[in-house]
């Protein structure tokens, strides 16, 4: 996982990497966090149909944080997640969505992790996203 | 995984002998929102000593912090705590914003080194805390991802929260917008820096520990 990302790299455009969830839903936390990290070190923005666990996102602040230490010029990620509103929504609304989920996982969110070095800032408030590029 | 079952075999264990001597609370939270700062001012307001050091320079905690056996009455009754203070939880960490602080660039790399491993630590003892308080910074946004992160970590691990929205004495407060965020949790809004609302913080942690 050792790579170098050059200091003062101008960026000329912007990576986009859409992972499907069946893509990532078959591996392990290790597996799925060193894929996404891998995406990362390449300058990629990822794009994750689905949210990961919360066990799985505590894995990869961890895993991230090991690679700031060993990878130059490397300084984390920034992340966030859109998912459907459902605080006002009927509770069969809820529960068909949480069937859902255990059945086929959760597909209804989007994440968006991408290098700190390229995206500045990610703010989020529950209706909008908002990239600040560095 | 071997750590989620010994913790599980020990609640299991607690709740047979009723034998819970001293609550284990984490003090969780972004960099810089006043952990160590209130876990300060309650080991003063309790036991005459400090916890920790505080700085505006972020990630000021670097280690984990624990101070046990702190005593605490509040209405005649009497619970004794360990309170563990972590470093803050980020997802990156770049030593040159610590230079924007008039830190010389040897030390900030240093202290950016210490803050990956602090936050590395801080992770890895969310499985040992018997409840959590979640120190936020009532000035910033609430919905940061390392925020809600946090939250669900806690929620997957059935560990009880309490949140607390500290800098109350800052004009930029928003306390309201803080209780939006976490409609399901308990928010107190205090301030840590002028000992502002303490009691009901006391209130409110005394009712955690029925939770555990």
């Amino acid at each position: 996982m050792k790579r170098k990302i050059k200091k003062g790299d101008r960026i000329k455009g912007l990576s986009l990497q859409v992972l499907s969830f069946s893509e990532v839903q078959s591996l392990s936390i290790a597996e799925r966090v060193k894929k996404i990290l891998n995406l990362i070190l390449g300058n990629k923005i990822v794009i994750l149909h689905g949210r990961l666990r919360p066990e799985e996102e505590a894995r990869l602040i961890e895993d991230t944080m090991a690679l700031v230490d060993h990878v130059k010029n490397f300084k984390g990620i920034e992340l966030a997640v859109i998912e459907p509103n459902l605080r006002s929504a009927n509770i069969l609304v809820k529960m068909r969505h949480g069937i859902a989920k255990k059945l086929v996982g959760d597909n209804s969110s989007l994440t968006v992790i991408g290098p700190a070095t390229i995206i500045k800032e990610i703010r989020r408030d529950p209706k909008k996203l908002e990239l600040m590029l560095s | 995984m071997l750590k989620m079952l010994r913790r599980f075999s020990q609640r299991i264990l607690e709740k047979i002998f009723r034998r819970k001597r001293n609550f284990k609370i984490g003090f969780y939270g972004p960099p810089n929102a006043g952990k160590t700062s209130l876990a300060n001012r309650i080991c003063e307001d309790w036991t005459g000593e400090n916890m920790g050091t505080v700085s505006n320079v972020p990630h000021e905690t670097r280690k984990v912090q624990v101070k046990e056996e702190v005593k605490i009455k509040y209405k005649g009754k009497t619970l004794i705590f360990k309170f563990v203070d972590t470093p803050g939880i980020a997802t990156k960490i770049d030593y040159e914003e610590f230079l924007k602080f008039g830190l010389k660039k040897s030390t900030a790399k240093k202290r950016a080194k210490e803050a990956t491993q602090g936050i590395i630590e801080a992770i890895q003892w969310l499985d040992d805390m018997h409840a959590v308080v979640v120190v936020l910074d009532a000035t910033q946004n609430p919905y940061s991802q390392v925020n809600i992160t946090i939250m669900g970590n806690l929620v997957a691990r059935k560990i009880p929260v309490l949140i607390v929205a500290n800098k109350i004495d800052l004009g930029k407060a928003e306390v309201k917008k803080v209780s939006a965020a976490f409609p399901e949790y308990d928010v107190i809004g205090l301030s840590a820096k002028e000992g502002k609302n303490m009691d009901e913080f006391y209130e409110s942690l005394f009712r955690l520990t029925k939770k555990v």
